[in-house]
This record gives C-alpha cells, structure tokens and sequence, in this order.
C-alpha cells in the first residue's frame, strides 16, 4: 500500500548523517528495510532490518525509501499519528532493540519535521 | 563525584556501598562466569551522570549457542525434578533476594535511574514474591481427567516445553526477569535470558545472588546487540518458546520467528493506558479522593517508564479545575534528584536516546497546540547530575486525537483532556491502537464495573492503579500484544499439555 499523496513532499526523508548509516549498513548486510514502531521501550524508533527479515504485511503502509530502502508505518499506526512527516536522523548510543544500526553504536531517530 | 548524605545510599563500588563492583561483567551460562567468545565488552552507563561504571559482555551469535547447549544439558533433569524440589529452589532465590533486597536494590536504582525508594519497596519485594508465588502455584497443580465414557478415560498433564528464550525490556529489569524466570522454570523449563541492552547489570547482581541455587544450565543469562544476540536467540531452532517485551515491530519480528519455527511466543507491546476521573471522585474531600490524586500522579512513577504508564488522564468536565488544580499541586511536590537518595521520587530517565525522544514528544505535543500545565523542560538537579538523564514530570492539556495521546511516550508526560458522560469516557478510553492497562475512578460501583467490562485492556484498575500482584493476569488486548504474563495461568503458557487417552475396554472397536 503506498498513502495517498496529501502534498508534494515526500512523507519521508533522511539526513546525510542517516544517509551515510544506511550506506554502510547496505554495504555491510545487504538491501535493508525500515519500520516505523510504537509502543513500550524503545517505542518510536525507526527500525532497520535486512529486507525480509519481518515481511512487511498487508496492513504495512510504504512511505517511500531512504537510502534506497523501503519504509514502512503501520496504516492505522500512521493514521493515529495524523499523517506526520518523518525525517529519519542517526544520534549516538547503540540501538536498544534489534535495529542493525545498534551494532554501530548509533540508534535512528524518527523527527518530525 | 556523587554527594552523599544521611538518606543517600553509596554508589555501587564506593566504600559503604551495599553493592560491590567488578569492573567487568561476563555471561552467566551453566552456572559459571563465561567470557563471550567476541572477547568483547561495552561500557556500561548509569543514567544518574551518564558515566560509565562497569563493563558488560558484548556477545555474538556463538553465545547463544553456548547458553542452549548449557540449557538443553539441564532441561532432563530439572524437568524431571518433583514440583515440591523445584518450588524449593524457587522458594531459596526468594529467601536469597529478600537477604539481598538493599544490595539488589541499589543495584537496580543505579542502573536504570528508577528511585531506590521505588526499588526498595516495589521492585525487589515483588520479584522475590513472585518466586514464591509460582512456588506455590506448581505444588498446587493438578491434571485434569475427562471420563470420556466408563472405559475410556482422558488423562491431562502439563510437561515442561523443555528451553525457552526470555527477551526483557529496561524498565524492570530486575521484576520482568522475575516475571518471566519464576513461571518458566517452576513449570520445569530452563531459560536463556537476554536483558535489554542499557540495563544489563542489575540482573547479574542477581546471579550473583540466586547462581548456586538454581542448578546449572536452568537460568543463563547472555547480554550483547540485540540486531545479533536477540536475535539469534528469538529465532533460534532450539527454544521451544519465545516471551518478549518491547515495541510493536520487534513484537511482529519475535512472532514472525515464532511462526518460521512452529513455537508459542509471549509478546507484551506496550499501551497508551486512559485513566479515568469520574465527577463523584469529588463527592468528598476525605482518604478516597486523596487516592485518586495519587491515582493520576502516578504517572510519574518509575519516571513514566512503564508499559501501563496511566499516560492519558480522563477527567469529567465537572470537576476538570478543582481536580486538577489538586492533581497539579501534588505533582510540584514531587522531588527529582539522585535516585539513590531514598527522598527522591523521580530519578532520570534511562538512557539519552529515551530523554531525546521524551522531550521531542513534548515539543510535538506544543506544535499540535496542547497546553503545558506542568514541566516540559530539563530539571536542574545540581552539578554532580547534570550528565544525567532527568525530565520534568510534565502535564499536556489536549484532545484525544493529538499524537501525543496516541502514542507512548514512556516518559513523565500526562496527556490529560476531559469528557462530558460516561459515554464519551468509554469512547475516548477505547480509541487507542493499544489496550493493555486502564484505571477507572468512582464511588459508583456499578458504574465502576460496567465501565471496567467495556474498556478494551487486559488490565483495568478500579480505584487503584500500577499494582502488580503475582496472582493477578497481566497482558494486552489489540495491538498491546499477544499472552499474558502473571497469575498461575502462567505455568500453562510454558507448559505442553499431554493427554493419555486409556482404554479399559478389553473387547476391540470392530472396524477391521
């Protein structure tokens, strides 16, 4: 499912610092795919994953790509959000969850623009 | 350089602490100190000053594969073992972490940032009680026989599932292990226990405690990368279960392993908790309503690091000032600082990356047009913390279709809005993706259960709230996760039932 298109900049982005992340990931582990979480902990993270590592599903919106990777947010998950933009950004301190980056020592962050 | 007075506890490590520091930590694997095979470490941090303090493994795949080995050597003979030995050795790790409890609890403060009053009085009691609980529930078991007719007989046990996989999050370490060890092993399973990457420590000052008591093999504990370890275990061919404890899309993933695997997994993903005023809560200024003010601030417990944080405030329109006025008066009382102090009430949160996302959540919370009626900024806490982690218990006026009610924050930040009847509490309570914990408030029983039975949550507290007994179910409706985790049901979760269908009939069916 791609989102209807509200206006003519892209739903999602990322900075040069992420660019660069997702650049050595790629390098490193293959084609890659993002997910935008919720919930507990580390909630609001953007995960990385190899692509296919979690098959996105039926219900699985694809923003557009980063890096050349897909990424996507849960349909009802983006609809309670009110349709925000994201701005994928890298800050230091290893990933708390299973996102790729936090064998880097970095985590993603989701910004909202 | 920490600042020590009558009420503070010494940090680990320092001369009068109750906790003793190594400089570097290995992995608990058959009951031994193992090195990871990485040989490699990670500075361990403490959110009080962002310092590191100790060294932790940082292990890899081959890891695992150590500690399933360590288990599956073990799982025969513990599973084999009498319900009244294994609840006896449950029962000596809750002697043990009761004999320990200001050692583990200073530990837990320290590393996670929560108040040592909290870990104290909360966290270490309940775990310890928690062993005790299944203790007791495993003894109490019993199959259950069907009388399928007078020769014909349906025999029901519960075998252990042999070596399951344990995931636990940050905000509990030590009372989540306890949640998720306690069942499993008094079921007869043997654990290999991954801690969450910012707190891996609290939970191998446990072993340190618990390590000659359970027999080896049944409980290893491996920290490292998750993308790696927690991986490598959740997907592994060799447990028979997976539990686990995070974020939605991890969640997805630990199913999806589960699913590639043909094995039960436990997902418990967090909420977006509504707590619910109703106008009767002011009917008197007396014991009750001093409890339902409580019932709001408790948001700010373990500095709203909570997957039932009570994160979205409901409050009859009626009594929104009045209530609210007292609401906001108690949380200016709470004092921040130290949580080794045993005055503080809310310490830092537990990482940079959770006060990074925090503060962005109020900074959305403002361009979405809530209101700030508390907090909102970084405390100054003094000097000697000013490279920790601290926020501002901080209240957001809005309306329930804002993000900031709509997504956990997992910090100190209340989304409050109000509500015209009990129809639109219900409402506005049900229009969330999650539903694992809810609070109702009234001096109207009916209403109080009416009101509990319609609210989509696995938990709802009713004139109570953030309560844990072991005895009582925990777990998520929607898209709060799958399982439940507490209560002797528990000792099912992590069993495989086994029916013995028995024949007395001496005479054949007749078919061939």
């Amino acid at each position: 499912m791609r989102p209807a298109a509200r206006d003519r900049r892209p739903a999602v982005g990322a900075t040069p610092a992420a660019l660069e992340v997702i650049e050595r990931l790629r390098a490193g582990h293959g084609p890659l795919a993002f997910f935008q979480s919720g919930g507990c902990c580390d909630g609001t993270a953007p995960l990385c994953f190899k692509d296919g590592e979690l098959p996105a599903g039926p219900h699985d919106l694809q923003l557009g790509e980063i890096g050349g990777s897909p990424f996507y947010i849960d349909a009802e998950q983006y609809e309670r959000w009110g349709h925000p933009r994201f701005l994928i950004d890298v800050s230091p301190g290893a990933a708390e969850g299973f996102s790729l980056e936090g064998l880097e020592g970095v985590h993603f962050v989701s910004r909202t623009p | 350089m920490a600042i020590v007075d009558a009420t503070t506890y010494e940090a680990p490590g320092r001369s009068g602490s109750p906790v003793k520091l190594k400089e570097r930590y290995e992995n608990f694997i058959g009951g031994e100190w193992i090195a990871p095979t990485t040989g490699e470490y990670r500075a361990n941090l403490t959110p009080t000053t962002g310092e590191p303090f100790c060294e932790v493994s940082y292990s890899g795949a081959q890891d695992i594969e150590l500690a399933l080995d360590a288990a599956h050597a073990a799982k025969e003979e513990w599973g084999q073992r009498s319900p009244a030995e294994r609840a006896g050795v449950l029962n000596d790790v809750a002697d043990a972490i009761e004999a320990n409890l200001e050692m583990l609890a200073v530990a837990e403060s320290y590393e996670n940032g929560k108040p040592v009053r909290e870990t104290l009085a909360a966290d270490v009691p309940l775990a310890a009680d928690h062993f005790r609980y299944f203790a007791a529930a495993v003894r109490a078991e019993e199959g259950r026989i069907s009388e399928i007719d007078d020769q014909t007989y349906a025999y029901h046990f519960q075998e252990p599932l042999g070596v399951v996989g344990q995931i636990i999050p940050f905000n509990f370490p030590l009372l989540m292990a306890a949640w998720k060890i306690a069942p499993a092993l008094a079921a007869g399973n043997c654990t290999v226990l991954k801690p969450a990457s910012p707190t891996p420590w609290s939970i191998l000052k446990l072993a340190e405690v618990i390590g000659d008591i359970v027999p080896p093999g049944v409980l290893n504990i491996v920290n490292g990368p998750g993308a790696e370890i927690g991986k490598a275990l959740a997907s592994n061919k060799r447990i028979a279960k997976v539990s686990f404890t995070g974020e939605t899309v991890t969640g997805r993933l630990i199913m999806s392993y589960a699913a590639q695997n043909l094995i039960p997994s436990t997902t418990e993903l967090g909420g977006k908790s509504p707590n619910i005023f109703f106008e009767d809560v002011m009917a008197a200024d007396d014991d009750f309503l001093d409890k339902a003010i409580e019932g709001l601030v408790l948001y700010a417990f373990n500095k709203g690091e909570v997957c039932t944080c009570p994160s979205r405030a409901l409050i009859h329109e009626s009594i929104y000032d009045e209530f609210m006025e007292r609401c906001l008066g108690r949380i200016a009382a709470i004092k921040q600082g130290d949580p080794l102090d045993r005055e503080t009430m809310m310490g830092p949160q537990v990482s940079a990356a959770q006060l990074e996302k925090i503060e962005s959540y109020v900074k959305i919370g403002r361009e979405e047009g809530a209101e700030v009626l508390i907090g909102g900024n970084r405390p100054d806490v003094g000097d000697h913390l000013s490279g920790g982690y601290y926020f501002e218990p901080t209240v957001l006026k809005g309306h329930n279709k804002m993000r900031v009610f709509q997504e956990e924050i997992f910090g100190p930040v209340l989304a409050v809005t109000t509500f015209r009847d009990e129809q639109e509490a219900l409402e506005i309570a049900n229009d969330t993706l999650y539903g694992l914990g809810a609070g109702v408030w009234t001096r109207d029983g009916s209403r109080a259960f009416r009101m509990g039975r319609a609210i989509k949550a696995g938990r709802v507290w009713t004139n109570c709230y953030h309560q844990y007994p072991a005895h009582a179910a925990f777990g998520g409706y929607k898209s709060s996760g799958v399982g439940r985790e507490n209560h002797r049901m528990m000792l099912e979760h992590y069993s495989q039932t086994k029916c013995l269908l028995v024949s007395y009939d001496p005479k054949p069916m007749g078919f061939f």
